[in-house]
């Protein structure tokens, strides 16, 4: 049922003789809240000024709502962004700067004054028409700035870390208001962030991006689950990455005397098993299921995190582990313990970075 | 030696490269005009550049015919030539020193004004908001600037030539006893309408030249907080030294 709204191929960009965006590929679907997540650097901003028509690819298409647009002219494109530093309008009211489009538009009067009423209504912004933006606070500028994009009834809305420079209060409500406003209106959203938690909680669709390379586009859940490269399993939240040896089976080659058991059948060669901490038990009695993988480990160090602590154990092997113990009571694993995990709560991973 | 020539290669096409935009910026602006106009917007920017413009170039001027006339008329009494001293006071002024002085002028005033204003909308991403809901940024923020200065700068050179003139006759007449009288006739046989005239020419070239640079390097400025101070100081000083290069050519031009 779901309609493809949006869709990038093969796109290539260059500053320069520097190549930032290489080959990327993906689709949104329509209503969708789409991510673009990576580290600092990686050619978010890029991607998405590219979908708005501040950059020209060097080389892919662009659809939008069933035409072809990298080159048309930004105006053109019924796209409609939100910037990271709001880029109000300081010489106009609230009012005028949600309603500047629309008068571009050379939109009637009674028409401008309703539709901008219902963005203003919809951010929590009534009372507010006549102000000018410097006597906004930060979360309340950054409304007007979503409100003056939502009155153009764009085909997709573009969102470039509009949250960053709000507190962590505020980013969290301002976060969750957006969601909501978003699925009732029904609207195509792209929105970059580097901060994975924003990424899982808010979309549907989340796309990792690394040095301008697509790493991998998917559910929130499948991104944090089943990442395909190592870059995203670490990137998004904290995982343990071991290096085992495959021979076409479950069973994978840890070290001389350790075998593990996997989730999936590993591929011959050397790849990386990922295991997550909280899928890490640990015990003073080796006292394992048909399913779990044991080994023998020594506390390292171990943290107190609320409602979890977190220890730094060390395998016979050398490596480190990170392992999340949830509503730990006031239990403290000390000295040599054994570690367990599930086979199904492990992950292989199959491309190298 | 050959990094020297290397270096002197990628310097001229950098040059050129930035001629070429600030041209193609001009003839976008002339395009941008067929559009209709907001009068208002035009009229806003020549009050607020104009006004605050005025008596810097009073006192650049009162100052430079005054002391023009210090040395002219020290000499020209030497050689019995002090029925011409006004004249030639006004011609200098009319013809040269105010549209040059009122262009420099206006270019550390009226053109860094422009580029600070829109290079802040640059780097806090308003032009960009601007392009994503249908506007041109030439024609909302390039044309009433230019149109502005065109009309302004010719308007401040007439002021600034009155201003010149005067300052001259109150040297002649108290510092250099040449009779009130002696100064203004000089004036009125030496002096054509084209002397001030085609320095207004002059001035509407200049005009155009400081709001399309300082348009151009507001534009233009690079991001981050520092941008907007390294985009006005480029634009005036690249103002500055075209509108003396061009005045070198429209004196050849006009003054044949
Ligand atoms: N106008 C430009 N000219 C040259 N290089 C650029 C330009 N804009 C971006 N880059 C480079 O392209 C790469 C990607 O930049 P981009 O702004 O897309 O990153 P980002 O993912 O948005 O990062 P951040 O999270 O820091 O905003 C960076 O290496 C950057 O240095
Ligand atoms: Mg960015």
């Amino acid at each position: 049922m779901s309609e493809t709204v949006m869709e990038l191929k093969h796109i290539n960009k260059f500053f320069g003789s520097t190549q930032v965006i290489h080959d990327v590929n993906f689709k949104v679907q329509k209503g969708d809240f789409v991510t673009l997540l990576g580290p600092s650097g990686c050619g978010k901003t890029t991607i998405l000024r590219m979908i708005a028509g501040f950059y020209e690819p060097d080389s892919g298409e662009i659809h939008l709502a069933g035409r072809q647009i990298e080159r048309v002219p930004p105006y053109a494109r019924n796209t409609a962004m939100v910037f990271q530093e709001y880029a109000l309008f300081p010489h106009m009211t609230v009012f005028e700067n949600v309603a500047y489009g629309l008068r571009v538009r050379h939109t009637e009067d009674s028409v401008v004054k309703k539709k901008v009423g219902e963005a203003l209504e919809l951010m929590q912004l009534l009372g507010m028409e006549d102000r000018y933006p410097n006597q906004m606070s930060g979360g309340q500028q950054q409304r007007v700035a979503v409100a003056r994009a939502l009155v153009m009834q764009p085909d997709v809305l573009l969102l470039d870390e509009p949250l960053s420079n709000l507190d962590a209060k505020l980013r969290e409500s301002v976060r969750v208001e957006l969601r909501s406003i978003q699925q009732k209106m029904g609207l195509t959203t792209i929105y970059v962030t580097h901060d994975q938690q924003e990424a899982l909680s808010m979309s549907d669709s989340v796309i990792v991006l690394q040095k301008g390379f697509l790493r991998q586009q998917g559910k929130p859940h499948e991104i944090y689950f089943a990442p395909r490269t190592p870059f995203v399993a670490d990137f998004i939240g904290t995982t343990n990455l071991i290096k085992v040896n495959g021979d076409d089976a479950l069973l994978v080659g840890y070290d001389e005397d350790t075998v593990l058991q996997a989730d999936a059948v590993c591929p011959k060669g050397e790849h990386t098993l990922s295991i997550r901490p909280e899928s890490i038990r640990l015990s003073e009695k080796p006292s394992p299921s048909a399913t779990d993988n044991i080994m023998p480990v020594t506390v390292v160090r171990s943290m107190f995190l609320g409602e979890k602590m977190r220890y730094f154990v060390q395998d016979r092997k050398g490596q480190e582990w990170i392992a999340d113990i949830f509503d730990p009571g006031r239990k403290i694993y000390e000295g040599e313990v054994y570690m367990l995990f599930a086979a199904d709560r492990t992950h292989v991973i199959e491309e190298d970075d | 030696m050959e990094h020297f020539l290397e270096k002197l290669g990628s310097a001229v096409i950098k040059w050129l490269q930035y001629i070429g935009e600030v041209v193609l910026l001009f003839v976008e602006t002339l395009r941008q005009m067929k559009k209709p106009l907001r009068i208002h917007h035009m009229f806003a920017q020549m009050a607020h550049l104009g006004v605050d413009t005025l008596p810097i170039v009073g006192l650049t001027l009162l100052f430079t015919g005054m002391v023009m006339t210090l040395q002219v008329a020290h000499e020209f009494i030497r050689f019995g030539a002090q029925s011409t001293i006004g004249g030639v006071i006004t011609i200098a002024v009319g013809r040269e020193l105010g549209p040059v002085l009122v262009g420099v002028v206006a270019a550390g005033r009226v053109g860094a004004a422009i580029t600070a204003e829109i290079s802040t909308m640059k780097v806090t991403e308003q032009i960009d908001a601007l392009r994503v809901m249908a506007t041109n940024p030439v024609g909302y923020l390039v044309v009433p600037r230019m149109l502005a200065c065109m009309f302004m700068v010719p308007v401040l050179t007439i002021f600034g030539d009155f201003i010149g003139v005067v300052g001259g006759w109150f040297v002649a007449v108290f510092r250099s006893g040449i009779s009130s009288y002696l100064y203004w006739h000089s004036i009125t046989m030496f002096v054509e309408a084209y002397d001030i005239t085609g320095g207004l020419i002059k001035s509407v070239v200049f005009g155009i030249i400081i709001a399309v640079l300082g348009c151009y390097c507001g534009l233009k400025a690079p991001n981050g907080a520092e941008g907007v101070g390294l985009a006005t100081t480029r634009s005036v000083v690249s103002a500055i030294i075209m509108i003396f290069c061009a005045n070198c050519f429209l004196s050849l031009i006009l003054y044949q």
